[in-house]
């Protein structure tokens, strides 16, 4: 499945890389803490977080994610979508819960 | 205080006399979250350059992330190194910080000295050095209260399990 697969599905709100969502995605990882995200999360998964500072940019580049999706209204700050569109990780927001992201990502068959 | 994982002396002995065939040096500041992680991402993005398997280099940018985190959120400053040898790579986190009291506990899952607002970053979890006990092949921590740490990190350049399987590094 395609991040603008998900994108439309969810009606998430692609805020930066937005070239990049074509992307295909292979999985998923919740998570809020950095370095549990660094130890589980595998290449080409969509992330679900409520961080919204520039550091989450590294960790998607680093790890190779599809891209991130910003839950619960988290705002990213605006350092961490220049950083986003420079390195070219696609963010998509949401007003939908972590929880709920997760479960319809599962629904959608992304597992 | 040096903690070695497993490895085998000898080669050991040959791989650290020879001279390296690649060496990059990438600055960090302490306390520049916005900066963070870019270090990490030269070290990661050397490495693929290098032509390095894919399961070696996302070990070693996990490494990298790690030891950069722990300099920005516990140093005033330091650096990233990577060095490439014929048989191993290996990752050196050098700052000048308060030093590690009690590496033992550093290394416990879990045991962290971070501030609340680290924190509530996400980072500061107890999780840095263990990930880079897991994901490195040895691992060495020198250190000196007042004065700072050394972490060098080994990575041998032959196939793990997991580097074979590209991506999988399971949790911490």
């Amino acid at each position: 499945m395609r991040l603008a697969q998900i994108a439309a599905e969810l009606d998430l709100q692609p805020r930066s890389a937005q070239a990049s969502l074509e992307r295909a995605v292979t999985g998923g990882h919740v998570g809020d803490l950095l370095s549990a995200v660094m130890a589980q999360a595998k290449p080409g998964q969509v992330w679900v977080t409520v961080q919204v500072h520039p550091n989450i940019v590294a960790v998607a580049v680093l790890l190779g994610l599809a891209g991130i999706i910003v839950a619960a209204n988290g705002e990213p700050e605006a350092g961490t979508l220049a950083r986003a569109e420079a390195e070219g990780v696609p963010i998509l927001c949401t007003g939908l819960g972590a929880f709920e992201v997760a479960g319809r990502l599962y629904e959608l068959g992304v597992r | 205080m040096r903690c070695a994982g497993p490895g085998d002396d000898a080669e050991r002995r040959v791989s650290e006399t020879a001279a390296p065939e690649l060496v990059m040096g990438y600055p960090v500041l302490g306390g520049a979250f916005l900066m963070a992680g870019r270090a990490a991402i030269g070290v990661k993005q050397a490495l693929e350059a290098a032509g390095l398997e894919q399961g070696l280099v996302r070990r070693a940018g996990i490494c990298a992330y790690e030891a950069e985190m722990n300099i920005v959120i516990y140093g005033r400053s330091g650096t990233l190194t990577v060095e490439l040898y014929p048989t191993e790579v290996r990752i050196i986190a050098q700052d000048r910080g308060p030093g590690i009291p009690d590496v033992a506990e550093a290394l416990r899952p879990g045991f962290s000295t971070a501030s609340e607002k680290v924190r509530g970053l996400g980072f500061g979890a107890g999780m840095g050095l263990p990930n880079m006990q897991r994901h490195a092949d040895r691992l060495h921590i020198e250190t000196v209260l007042g004065m700072g740490t050394r972490v060098v990190m080994h990575f041998t350049r032959q196939a793990r399990e997991d580097d074979a399987a590209g991506a999988d590094c399971g949790g911490a």
